[in-house]
Order: C-alpha cells, then structure tokens, then sequence
C-alpha cells in the first residue's frame, strides 16, 4: 500500500464501470450474451488499468510510462478489426445483412469506448491525486455525462418523415407509391407480397440528409433492423421475396418496400424512426466551402 | 471482371421471340408458363422476372 493504491483502485473501478454501463446487449443481441460481454468487459477494466496508472507514472517523473498508452491504442485498434471480422463473418447467415457500413459503425463504436474507459479512469484519478475523492467524485458525475453524450447518436425519425404507402403492381413492377422497387414476374409471388409486404416513404427534411439516406449502407441497416424487430417473410432459396429500398432520383425520397411478419403500420414506423443514423453516412453538402460560397453572395 | 448478374434461363410460349445462350424452356400454355417458372426459381435460386405476358427470365443476383 502507499499513497497511490486507493487512486489507481478508484480509477480502475470506475472506468470498468464506465464499460459496463457502455456495453448494452439490446434488440442487436451484440455483443452476445454472456461471452462476447466478458470480452470487453475484460478489455475495458485493461484499458481502465492503463489510464489510472497514467498520472502517477508522471507524478514520480517515469515519462517513459506514457509510451505505454501509444501499446493501447494499437491494442483497441485490434479491437476495431477484431469485432469487424466476427461482425462480417455473421454477416453471412443473416437473412438480411446488416451491411458494411453498419458493421463498420460498429466496429468504431468498440473502439472508441475503449477511448473513453481510458479518458474517464486518466481524469478521475487524477483528480483524486490533485485535489481529493470529492473533487473525483464529480469529476465522475461529468465523464458520464460525456460518457452519455458519446453514446447517443441520432435517429432516422429526426431527420426524415415517415409515411406509410401501399405498395402496389404496375405489370411485374412493384412499386411503392412512385419509386419503383423491383420486377416479380410470378403472380403467385405478387399474391405474397401482396399479403405481407408493406411500404414506406422516406422523405429528407433537409438537403444534407438527401445523401445520408441515400447512402447503400444506410439503407441496408434500416433493412436489418426492420427485419429485426418485426422478423420477415423470407427464407434462403425464395430469393424473390426480399426487402429492399429503391430512391427517387428527382427529389431524393426513398421507398422502402419490407415484408414483416408483424404487419402493424405504427409499430413499423415507429422501429424505422429509431433505426440510428449511421456516422459513416452522413454527408453535409451544404457545409462545403464551395456550397457557402454560393449563399453569401 | 466479377459477373454479378447472369441470366440462367428462359420460359417462353412464344417460341418464334427467343433464341440464344441460356436454357429455353417451351411452354403451351401461360399457366404451364408459370408453373415451369415457380419450380425454376426454386430450383435455382433465382428470380423470375417478366419481361413480357409470353417470357419470363430466371436471374441470379
């Protein structure tokens, strides 16, 4: 025991409470319960270790110690790769993916936390070496808040309205209000379709949105997660009946044509509002210098 | 060059509008049409489309 022991415990505790409180299983299942879990809450409490020892290491003037934070970040970037691997091999079997884009968004998100695990058990332990358990104690009350920022990212409700539109057949052409989605030539396969598919409009509320949903990954993940929640009519080998999301070139809405099993209208929109925006799809045009250019003239 | 699309057969009962690379199948009527088509697809893999009231395709995607 010396004068560090109880600084370093506080902040090895709290940053691996700090993952834990980050590590939620919900609708995704992922990670998986109970292994997958253990995984990162063994990594977070590594990665809490290594951002308590931090400050002492520079208390008693070990600057060298720092490098050791350089091995982190090598560390949790296998991480990354480590869950975009498993994530794609699933992938795979699903009988609709997720898609890259949604894994790759994963995959970041255990990454980063890693970050943070690191960032909040670095803070509080110094605050508790500097000033006393108090001032650490707060200083617990702010990374969660940061913490808890980080996490929430938006939703599709907030940047687009949702509609729901029968979906109908024009010869072999199924379309969802006017945005053609695909050609069923089996009338026997437009009967199903008929009698379980449903359909969506999307439409952007604002220009920057127009290229986030339009974005293939994007769509993909609404696909996932609509089938997800409200399961799907469809199996391998009736490769026709699939779910999928057709744009409007003229004003950038998107028609989404799914085939749940659970056929309730607000309960389909409201699991398509809450699908999260995927970061790697955002775009914002209208913050491009030449785009601003344009407007203050 | 990956080809991600292919053709893999043909049901027609207009035999007189077709001819070529991938398997034809000759029917008399359109229900025969349909009934060929549903097994094909099932059997393939693949979607039927129509591209007329006489032919339909099987295409793998």
């Amino acid at each position: 025991m010396n004068e560090y022991t109880y600084p370093i415990l506080f902040g090895v505790i709290v940053g691996t409470l700090a993952r834990l409180l980050m590590l939620r299983t919900d609708y995704r299942q992922y990670p998986t319960y109970l292994h997958g879990k253990v995984i990162h809450l063994a990594l977070g409490f590594i990665a809490a270790g290594l951002g308590a020892v931090a400050v002492p290491a520079i208390m008693e003037k070990e600057f060298t110690a720092i490098t050791f934070l350089t091995i982190a970040a090598s560390q949790f970037r296998e991480v990354r790769n480590m869950e975009r691997n498993t994530l794609a091999e699933l992938d795979e079997y699903e009988l609709v993916p997720r898609g890259k884009t949604y894994i790759e968004g994963i995959a970041i998100a255990f990454e980063s936390r890693n970050y943070l695990v690191i960032f909040t058990s670095l803070v509080t332990t110094g605050c508790y070496l500097v000033w006393n358990i108090y001032v650490a104690a707060g200083a617990v009350l702010i990374c969660y808040l940061i913490i808890r920022k980080f996490m929430s990212g938006s939703t599709l409700k907030e940047i687009v309205e949702i509609t729901y539109k029968d979906i109908h057949f024009e010869g072999a052409g199924l379309y969802v209000d006017n945005i053609y989605i695909m050609n069923i030539g089996l009338p026997e396969r437009q009967e199903e379709i008929k009698k379980y598919g449903m359909g969506f409009i999307l439409t952007p509320k604002n220009f920057n949105v127009r290229s986030s949903i339009a974005n293939l990954g994007q769509r993909q993940a609404i696909l996932h997660d609509v089938s997800i929640s409200l399961g799907v009519f469809r199996d391998s080998g009736t490769p026709a009946l699939v779910p999928l999301i057709k744009r409007d070139l003229d004003d950038g809405r998107i028609g989404v044509f799914i085939l749940p099993q659970d056929n309730d209208v607000e309960r389909a929109k409201r699991v398509i509002g809450a699908v999260p925006v995927l970061e790697n799809a955002i775009r914002m045009p209208s913050e491009a210098k030449a785009n601003r250019k344009g407007r203050d003239q | 060059m990956n080809i991600e699309k292919a053709v893999l057969s043909v049901i027609t009962t207009n035999k007189e509008q077709i001819a070529g690379g991938a398997p034809i199948f000759i029917c008399d009527t359109k229900e025969d049409m349909d009934k060929v088509a549903a097994n094909l697809e099932a059997i393939l893999d693949g979607i039927s489309h129509a591209l007329s009231d006489e032919m339909y395709i099987i295409v793998k995607h």
